[in-house]
């Protein structure tokens, strides 16, 4: 397994460098200035030529891309053009908010759309059957805008002032504040790595009230996030439930399940014991696809709820020829990808005893 | 002529297609909008862009809809889904917007398969390196997120329907690359392949006449459910206004330019969005249906 698992890494080498060379030439071809983009459209050319030095753009690209290739490796991503901080700072930032959004919204849709696709493939054609898939099939073709801006409507202005009324925007109320973990655990006179993967986690707002019993934060906290996971997660909730439907149908139809009905099994049994084990590979390979999904519609979603994440920077370093922060939030995007990748494929092995993963 | 044999199932498939509950109920739905498309200038009570102010004295902007069927005063003018904070009539607008809707799935989706299917096409058929060269920049296309790497090429494009319509075809290249590739693979060395080929038969007329027929069928499937997803993204790409410049009346730029006063004109968002709902459902619906009767994997 660990070799395995050494010769995937090694495999993405590659594929890394691929992507970093194709995101570095393409944020050049972006056309615009970063330097009015940054500075204003008054910027004379003397500050232009000032600004070009200072970050290194008056260099040929392919000097850039090597001096860019050496900061990587000792694992600088640069300095912010327009928000003049570190890249690194930026993602240890912005990261942990898309992070906690997806995770909210992955588990909304595995816990919703599993359960239905299970009950829709047992009670296949029945009424339950054709309503939840009715109800997928408009979940999976309603936009996440239109969708995140009318559960902002419903929630935050129709039921205002009734106990389901809940925060269209932002991750925390105002005067609610998350106490990092660095200072909850005295160790502010830490830095370097330790410091910044403490910091990291301390971003992931949920994660670290709880751990740290922060109640009054950790509820604020989860109100503010329910709205946007549902708009984050309808789409992957409505794939989950039709593959676990489709995968389950397949795997009822097999003869070893006509075996565990003769012994006389009941259904539940069947279905849940013998039938689903099986059928859940399809499932957690679409899990496994659905990170694209959920990174396209943070940009939808942290747009619309306010939310400064990784979709939104990207987003607007985009619009505003960011270079140094679309090479490096791209980076990560595709380093996560990779990753949940690999855990896509060692999980196979353990849910399923005829793949051999070493092989 | 085998070419055409190979087409008659697909046309004996149709029927099959319209036994679906699915595909007849989301054909039903394209064709009321591609009527409503067709007839927009005749069953839109307003030109997309007209300005009510000076044809309708009194008029409000942000209105709700005003039905007097259903009780709406008599001495307010009536518009079936209200009006946007331009004084334009939304029912109108939303009419126009299908014909860019439908055009957008069709466009986009089309440009993705002939790129598509000819990269897969030369990957399978030279095999070696071009594969090689080919299906990795289709991995390294398919690692970003979709709308990611649409406002990137659109960055680079300029903004603008057309531009978002080549964006988002770009971003679905690799999926119809796959399939031919996978497909050509697949066929290249059958024996009436080969049989072909010893009758002197062109590379291209093996890969038309022979290849092609065979791929024809997941590629139109997936095509069909590659079309909903096409509209939502150009849809994305509008609201975020990166899409159909600022008069046309496209639906998600319809929401995007109203964002901050949906809350307090709930319309401007329902309208709209519910016309993209149905239009991607409706494409869904019917790519279902499809699948389920080309596919012979699903005959149980």
């Amino acid at each position: 397994m660990a070799s395995y698992i050494l010769r995937r890494l090694l495999i993405s080498i590659p594929v890394l460098f691929a992507i970093v060379l194709v995101v570095f030439v393409v944020a050049r071809v972006l056309p615009g200035d970063p330097c009015t983009a940054t500075l204003g459209e008054r910027a004379t050319e003397e500050q232009c030529r000032q600004f070009a030095i200072r970050f290194g753009l008056d260099q040929p690209i392919p000097v850039q891309f090597a001096a860019y290739l050496g900061q990587v490796a000792s694992g600088d991503l640069g300095t912010s053009i327009k928000f003049q901080l570190p890249v690194t700072d930026l993602i240890i930032e912005r990261l942990p908010t898309t992070i906690e959004l997806s995770f909210y919204a992955l588990l909304f849709a595995i816990l919703v759309g599993v359960p239905l696709g299970i009950v829709s493939a047992w009670r296949r054609n029945s009424s339950v059957d054709v309503g939840t898939m009715l109800f997928a099939n408009i979940g999976f073709s309603t936009p996440v805008f239109v969708l995140g801006l009318l559960l902002a409507w419903i929630f935050a202005i129709v039921l205002k002032g009734t106990p389901f009324a809940l925060p269209p925007s932002g991750r925390l109320s105002s005067g609610v504040d998350v106490i990092p973990l660095a200072e909850v655990w005295g160790l502010t006179a830490l830095d370097g790595l330790p410091r910044a993967f403490l910091d990291f986690l301390s971003g992931i707002y949920t994660l670290t009230a709880l751990i740290t019993f922060q109640w009054e934060a950790l509820v604020d906290a989860s109100r503010h996030l329910i709205l946007p996971a549902i708009a984050l997660g309808t789409i992957p909730l409505a794939i989950i439930a039709r593959i676990t439907r489709s995968s389950l149908l397949d795997v009822l139809a097999l003869d070893y399940v006509r075996t565990a009905r003769a012994k006389g099994l009941g259904e539940r049994s069947v279905i849940l014991r013998h039938a689903f084990r099986n059928a859940i590979l399809p499932v957690v390979t679409i899990i496994g696809l659905q990170v694209g999904i959920l990174l396209s519609g943070a940009v939808l979603t942290e747009t619309i709820f306010n939310l400064a994440g990784v979709g939104k920077t990207v987003y607007d370093a985009i619009t505003g020829r960011d270079y140094v922060v679309i090479q490096g939030f791209t980076l990560v995007i595709a380093i996560g990808f990779l990753i949940v990748n690999l855990l896509v494929d060692i999980s196979y092995a353990y849910l399923d005893p005829r793949v051999k993963v070493g092989g | 002529m085998s070419g055409e044999r190979r087409v008659g199932p697909l046309r004996e498939k149709s029927g099959a297609v319209l036994r679906q509950r699915n595909a007849r109920l989301g054909l039903a739905i394209l064709a009321f909008f591609a009527l409503v498309a067709i007839l927009a200038p005749v069953i839109a009570p307003f030109a997309p862009n007209a300005d009510l102010l000076s044809l309708e004295p009194g008029v409000k902007s942000l209105a709700p809809p005003c039905i007097h069927l259903l009780g709406c005063p008599a001495d307010q003018w009536q518009h079936l889904m209200g009006t946007d904070s331009n004084f334009r009539d939304v029912l109108s607008r939303v009419i126009w917007g299908a014909r860019i809707s439908l055009v957008v799935g069709f466009v986009t989706v089309g440009f993705a398969i002939v790129v598509g299917a000819t990269l897969g096409a030369i990957a399978g058929f030279v095999g070696g390196r071009t594969d090689g060269l080919i299906m990795r920049a289709m991995d390294i296309l398919l690692v970003f997120p979709s709308l990611i790497l649409a406002i990137a090429i659109v960055t680079v494009l300029g903004s603008g329907l057309a531009n978002a319509l080549l964006a988002i075809g770009i971003v679905a290249i690799p999926v119809y690359a796959r399939i031919m590739r996978a497909s050509v693979l697949t066929v290249r060395e059958a024996d009436y392949v080969t049989a072909s080929r010893a009758l002197g038969e062109s590379q291209l007329g093996i890969l038309v006449r022979r290849v092609l027929p065979n791929a024809l069928t997941p590629i139109v499937v997936a095509g069909t459910l590659g079309i909903g997803g096409a509209v939502l993204d150009v849809a994305a790409l509008s609201f975020i206004g990166l899409g159909a410049e600022p008069r046309t009346p496209e639906w998600g730029l319809m929401i995007g330019l109203e964002r901050n006063r949906v809350f307090a004109a709930p319309h401007l968002l329902i309208f709209p969005g519910l016309a993209i709902s149905l239009t991607v459902l409706a494409f869904n619906l019917f790519g279902d249906g499809l699948r389920d009767a080309l596919d012979p994997r699903l005959e149980r």
